[in-house]
């Protein structure tokens, strides 16, 4: 583990992508890097975070991103609770700000927020002391997500700046998108984002983004393609006519891959609806990374608990 | 009992005065008004470098009685209102139940005769349970007390039934005051729609949504001549629409709150729910759109939609907070600081946006005006006086007031309602 890469993080919080500078966002990569290592050690485990307490506070169900965080606090020999509620606490009749004071009477360092509202760890860091990580905030950010994804597309390509990166699917509703979105840019990729407009906004455009609704021409010369999961319910909403035409229209195959460079990779932050944004056969082929992208997230996910809590005590820059 | 207001900078726009005056108040009327008045038993007020204004009239407040007493009550809110310098509120029918018949009239005005410290106006529902679909007992409605019909907050989305109560108010002469809203358009909507609802992820209320429904009303108020004032405008393309329907002599007015000449969507980043009204705060664009129309005379009165909402109720996620600000603390403050002090509209000009013109429009008899005879309702301004906004000295019994701590010059001396002091600061 390296220390001085400490130096280049000075948040307290990790709300979303951003707020962060590229040579944070380098930082934690870098310290993600000699995270890995612990993970494929034959004993997964150092000493660094023990005697913290982590909860994971899932408000949205979530297998993925509630096991990394988990396995991520374990390896750094943090102690975490699981919190998971199935419906916002105001359904139940305590407030958000009720619950999350709750826990922290119990003396937590950090909590890690997923919640189907947009902004709700931002709200939480308005008033609580513990570090908030977000794990997903409604259809904003997803920050550990994007940094995973950044880790992966520079595992395979050596680097970020200059690739042309295409995004596709329901840009408008994505919180991976977004986050993405700030994180290549501010590392100096392009971004394509590829869907139907009713589903990808020309607001993005002013968010740096290239925004293409034929899924051919944005495929052309595409080093890393993004996949998206398409929501069913918003066929209801009249967002696409039908899964039947979104397929036609949206789903990667193996000729449309073609149109992409040879070496491209295929990404998807699943769960993957198999054979409606992507071919079966090309989720499981050697160009696909999808599996690359969950192991990596435990790593990304112990830099950021490391970098947020350990060390030295840091001052509040959020 | 009398009182004397002495050597106050009297502006009476209706009368188009400007000068050094002393006023005299018997009997809750305006007695006297004269250069220099002496009489030995009359209180004094000392009104010297201090602006005498016709008594400031809100058209649209949400006072929450009867029904949700917890957020606010008629008295609650007629003393913020006093200590925000009105003399006059208007009451939004949307209550639990909605005054949709003459009991809740009659209860409002008798309670208000009893609790209020500034004259309550009741406005009525222009449907049976604010649902849209069948009209109120607007005659009698009327009878009992109430200045105007509105569905605010519920906006009225069948063309139909808004014909047909703009046909009916013709027999009234009543003011119909739409709350304009697609609900389809904006269903789900938290925030206005553009690049930072986007960037928020959160969903938006496009402009359209408002737009549309003032086209329709404009073209309504056109075809059945009647009268139709459009609640809380906020964008540009509403703004467009009333100036081009002014042009056409068309019978149609707006109101423009605080809030969207001031704040933009800009102040959503920090999710803050103090920030969630409806119609959303809107993009520069359309604020400055809004300034135009305040300075050129497409607007013609300022309202502050005084919304309360208990801090339980605010503080949770951003999209299940309600919609609403409170404004009545804060309303003339903002508009002396932001627009007077800054030269974008005369101090006249306000007093007549504020008072003359809510008067006009709810053909309210004797007010909005300073002469003999008129009511003794009066808003005594001074203009130098720096004020930070502290919602924790607020009258009303809610806080959710995006403006805490803004330093703001200008601010309400006396609030002054039938003769009697109800506000001193």
């Amino acid at each position: 583990m390296n220390p001085e890469t400490s130096l280049e993080f000075r948040h307290y919080h990790l709300l979303g992508i951003e707020d962060l500078e590229a040579s944070e966002i380098m930082t934690i990569l870098d310290t993600a890097e000699s995270m890995a290592e612990i993970s494929r050690r034959d004993i997964k485990k150092v000493p660094t975070l023990r005697g913290k307490t982590v909860v994971n506070l899932f408000f949205e169900p979530s297998t993925r991103t509630r096991s990394s965080f988990e396995l991520a606090a374990k390896r750094l020999s943090a102690d975490i609770v699981n919190f998971s509620l199935p419906t916002s606490s105001v359904v139940k009749g305590e407030t958000l700000k009720d619950t999350v004071r709750n826990l922290e009477a119990m003396a937590i360092d950090a909590l890690v927020v997923r919640h189907a509202s947009s902004g709700v760890p931002h709200f939480i860091a308005s008033f609580c002391q513990s570090h908030v990580i977000n794990a997903g905030d409604g259809t904003h950010e997803h920050p550990t997500q994007a940094l995973l994804d950044a880790y992966t597309i520079r595992q395979y390509k050596k680097r970020i700046k200059g690739l042309k990166v295409v995004i596709v699917g329901d840009i408008l509703h994505s919180r991976v998108a977004r986050s993405n979105l700030f994180l290549l840019r501010k590392l100096g990729a392009e971004v394509v984002l590829c869907g139907p407009p009713t589903l990808l906004p020309p607001e993005f455009s002013k968010m740096g983004a290239k925004i293409e609704y034929n899924l051919e021409k944005a495929l052309i010369g595409a080093d890393v393609i993004m996949m998206l999961r398409i929501q069913r319910e918003r066929q209801k909403a009249n967002f696409f006519p039908s899964i039947r035409e979104y397929r036609h229209l949206y789903c990667l195959t193996p000729e449309r891959l073609k149109l992409a460079k040879k070496e491209a990779i295929i990404m998807h932050p699943g769960p993957i609806n198999r054979g409606i944004e992507i071919d079966s056969s090309l989720a499981d082929s050697v160009q696909s990374v999808i599996l690359k992208q969950v192991e990596n997230g435990v790593a990304i996910r112990m830099a950021v608990l490391y970098l947020l809590l350990g060390g030295k005590e840091r001052e509040t820059a959020d | 009992m009398k009182l004397l207001i002495k050597n106050g900078r009297v502006i009476d726009p209706a009368s188009k005065t400007d000068e050094t005056l002393d006023i005299l108040i018997e009997n809750g009327q305006i007695a006297a008004i004269d250069s220099r008045i002496d009489i030995k038993d009359a209180e004094i007020v000392d009104a010297s470098r201090l602006v005498v204004a016709p008594g400031f009239i809100d058209m649209h407040v949400h006072l929450r009685e009867p029904g949700q007493e917890y957020k606010e009550d008629i008295a609650s809110g007629s003393l913020a209102a006093a200590r925000g310098g009105f003399t006059s509120i208007c009451c939004m029918p949307n209550t639990r139940p909605p005054n949709d018949n003459s009991g809740i009239t009659e209860y409002l005005l008798t309670e208000a005769k009893k609790r209020a410290v500034v004259n309550i106006f009741p406005i009525a529902a222009i449907t049976r349970g604010l649902a849209g679909e069948e009209l109120t007992d607007m005659a009698d409605l009327s009878q009992a007390g109430a200045v105007a019909f509105s569905d605010d907050g519920q906006p009225l989305s069948n063309s139909l039934v808004m014909r047909r109560a703009l046909e009916y108010s013709l027999l009234l002469d009543k003011l119909i005051i739409d709350h304009c809203e697609d609900k389809n358009l904006s269903a789900g909507g938290a925030m206005h729609e553009g690049e930072i609802s986007i960037r928020l992820g959160l969903p938006g209320i496009p402009a359209a949504a408002e737009e549309i429904m003032i086209a329709r009303d404009l073209i309504l108020a056109e075809s059945t001549r009647s009268r139709i004032h459009i609640a809380h405008i906020s964008t540009k393309g509403g703004i467009e629409l009333v100036r081009l329907a002014k042009k056409k002599g068309i019978n149609i007015t707006a109101e423009v709150t605080p809030h969207h000449l001031i704040l933009s969507d800009e102040y959503l980043v920090n999710y803050d729910p103090n920030f969630k009204v409806n119609p959303p705060l809107r993009s520069q664009e359309h604020r400055q759109a809004l300034i135009e129309g305040l300075k050129d005379g497409t607007i013609d009165t300022i309202a502050t939609d005084h919304a309360p909402h208990a801090p339980e109720e605010k503080e949770v996620e951003f999209d299940q907070a309600p919609f609403g600000l409170i404004g009545l603390e804060t309303a003339v403050s903002l508009m002396l600081d932001r627009f007077v002090h800054k030269n974008i509209i005369s101090l006249e000009k306000l007093i007549h946006l504020m008072s003359f013109q809510p008067a006009q429009l709810l053909k309210l008899k004797n007010k909005g005006r300073i002469a003999i005879g008129a009511d003794a309702d009066l808003t005594i301004l001074n203009l130098r006086k720096e004020v930070v906004v502290d919602v924790n000295k607020f009258a009303s019994k809610s806080r959710n007031c995006p403006f805490h701590g803004w330093k703001l010059r200008g601010s309400v001396a006396m609030t002054i309602v039938g003769g009697k002091i109800v506000y001193r600061a």
